[in-house]
């Protein structure tokens, strides 16, 4: 870059005469609104100004037909927050995120250890393993419907290896329906983590492992030490997505529970589908999505700012040294 | 040594243990699509026997399935096509255009990866109302275009920003503008990334079940993740049907995914390594 420029090639210099630098500059702007116009009209139209709606909507008092005229203020906040549905459907979310943190991830990991070695059947593997992933929640939701119900295929298969005492009912007991649904989040997303940290531990140098080996580290100290820390932008990035997927948690709740029994299962999505669009308070629904959009954009924020942040900075030195 | 033999042994075991895990819930859809009513309450777990074939040639037959199929196809190529196309054109002026403002915009692509679908949800609708988008393909593909756009920016851009200037300047020494330069050298070496971009596009599209649930009354244009959840519903009763159907509605996902593997894969590490 830095090295004294070429001649300037003739077709560009004849360019560049006939062309003077104002209309240059000119034609710049219109290929520049020519590519990314469309894409701004796309975003802003159907993202943006979507949720911007959203928050003025949630002023009035409103059922999505007539003229936006009961204004209403916070009042929707209020009664959002000051309604146990509500309170409990953030602390379903909120459940789920840390069960997928506390449980998911170390079995992801574990797994992705284990299954890091030259197997026989490796790419099978990966395939088969992923597989749950590519499927729609819509299908996943409805196979496992299917699966749970009273005395069906789990029951039957419990029974079978003489667990017949954990016998439950899955979907229609309001004590376990929130753990049942996190077990069949855990058998569609489990894959998607196993992939991810294979990907990363791809990355890690065996000459690493194999120096901390001759320093005389047990295969535990090894791991712990020396491939966990490098592993750590890729957990950071799963957490990320993982605790956004568990904010936004709706088509498996929609479908097998409709947020049932008795709400034990609601969550802020299928709440905010089940006012705006089955009981019609636009208004109120719009309040409810602004909560749910602050709730995943403050998360965004904090964990870009802490956890985050960390990896672009490790990137940078490790590019450096 | 020995640790090392033995690494290898639970490297199988859980090797094992994953396979059978993932493998019997689908495994159970499949051979359930081939039992009776009565097989599958009698014997909840059991194999098929005698197999039948009717609840598959019912679903085959039957024009619903075939016409959900379609929905989601014409949906996600309708997508994919919108978001990897004007997503190509944005990355490019986002990677090789010096001009003011450039990192602003691209933050406020990036901003989109955070927007959960679910929150517009509400002015979708009634925008796509006034529009009169309701219950037209159109729908639903111009707002999950929307929403490919960021991840496909984020993607691109890098890529698009790695190709070296050289190119660039030998593509002006012969004659070509640089939306000519886009057109006939960038894309084409672009073609690795466009894939994952379109892949991912796709798979999105394809699985949704939120916006067209809201977009869609009419069953005649439900998509197949919607198809499915009302099939469901609707033939409670008739379990052997409903696994069949299931069962065949997993095939195209399962068999794009067989053939797209890579794509995916490669997407969702590289946008994580990225």
């Amino acid at each position: 870059m830095a090295a004294p420029a070429p001649p300037r090639p003739l077709a560009r210099t004849v360019h560049s005469a006939r062309e003077r630098p104002a209309r240059r500059r000119g034609r710049t702007r219109l290929e520049l609104a020519l590519l990314l116009g469309p894409s701004l009209v796309l975003f802003a139209g159907f993202v943006l100004v979507p949720i911007g709606i959203a928050v003025y909507y949630s002023l009035y008092s409103w059922n999505g037909f007539g003229p936006l005229t009961n204004f209403v203020g916070l009042q929707n906040y209020a009664d959002a927050f000051g309604g146990a549905v509500f309170r409990g459907a953030i602390g379903h979310n909120v459940v789920i995120a840390v069960l997928s943190i506390v449980i998911q991830l170390p079995l992801s990991i574990g797994l992705a250890l284990l299954l890091d070695r030259k197997l026989k059947g490796r790419t099978v593997l990966r395939m088969v393993v992923f597989a749950p992933y590519v499927l729609s929640e819509a299908i996943t939701a409805v196979i496992w419907l299917l699966m749970l119900q009273p005395n069906g295929f789990v029951d039957e298969l419990l029974r079978g290896v003489g667990l017949g005492g954990l016998v439950h009912q899955w979907l229609a007991d309001p004590g376990l329906v929130l753990y049942t649904l996190f077990v069949v989040m855990t058998w569609k997303y489990l894959g998607f983590g196993i992939i991810l940290l294979l990907a990363g531990l791809q990355g890690v140098p065996p000459e690493l492992r194999e120096a901390a080996a001759l320093d005389g580290a047990t295969g535990w100290q090894t791991t712990r030490h020396v491939v966990l820390p490098l592993l750590g932008p890729t957990i950071r990035i799963w957490v990320f997505l993982s605790v956004i997927g568990s904010l936004q948690l709706f088509d498996l709740v929609w479908i097998m529970t409709l947020g049932g029994p008795a709400n034990a299962s609601t969550t802020m999505a299928s709440y905010l589908v089940d006012h705006g669009f089955k009981r019609y308070e636009f208004g109120f629904g719009s309040a409810v999505a602004v909560v749910l959009f602050a709730i995943c954009f403050v998360f965004a924020l904090v964990y870009q700012r802490f956890a985050l942040r960390r990896d672009t900075a490790g990137a940078l030195t490790r590019a450096v040294s | 040594m020995a640790g090392r033999r033995w690494g290898l042994v639970a490297g199988y075991a859980a090797a094992v243990v994953v396979v059978v895990v993932t493998v019997v819930p689908l495994l159970f859809v499949v051979l359930g699509g081939f039992r009776t009513n009565g097989q599958l309450n009698t014997d909840p777990a059991g194999l098929p026997g005698p197999w039948v074939w009717d609840n598959y040639r019912s679903v085959v037959t039957s024009p619903d399935f075939w016409r959900f199929l379609g929905n989601s196809a014409l949906i996600a190529v309708l997508a994919t096509a919108l978001a990897v196309g004007l997503g190509s054109m944005a990355a490019f002026a986002l990677s090789r255009y010096a001009f003011k403002g450039r990192e602003a915009v691209y933050a406020l692509f990036t901003l989109g990866l955070l927007f959960p679908l679910g929150v517009a949800t509400l002015p979708l609708y009634l925008w796509l109302r006034q529009l009169g988008l309701l219950e037209n393909p159109l729908g639903v593909a111009i707002p999950e275009a929307a929403f490919s756009l960021p991840v496909t920016i984020v993607i691109l851009r890098p890529f698009m920003h790695a190709v070296p200037g050289e190119l660039e300047d030998a593509a002006v020494l012969d004659g070509a503008s640089r939306l000519g330069f886009f057109w006939r050298i960038m894309l084409p070496l672009s073609a690795p990334a466009l894939t994952t971009v379109a892949v991912l596009a796709f798979v999105t599209s394809w699985n949704a079940y939120l916006l067209p649930l809201l977009v869609f009354n009419d069953s005649a244009h439900f998509t197949l993740p919607l198809g499915v959840a009302t099939f469901q519903s609707q033939y409670s009763q008739d379990t052997a049907r409903v696994l069949a159907f299931t069962a065949l509605s997993m095939v195209p996902a399962l068999g794009f995914f067989a053939v797209a593997q890579r794509r995916i894969v490669g997407g969702l590490t590289g946008s994580v390594k990225g």
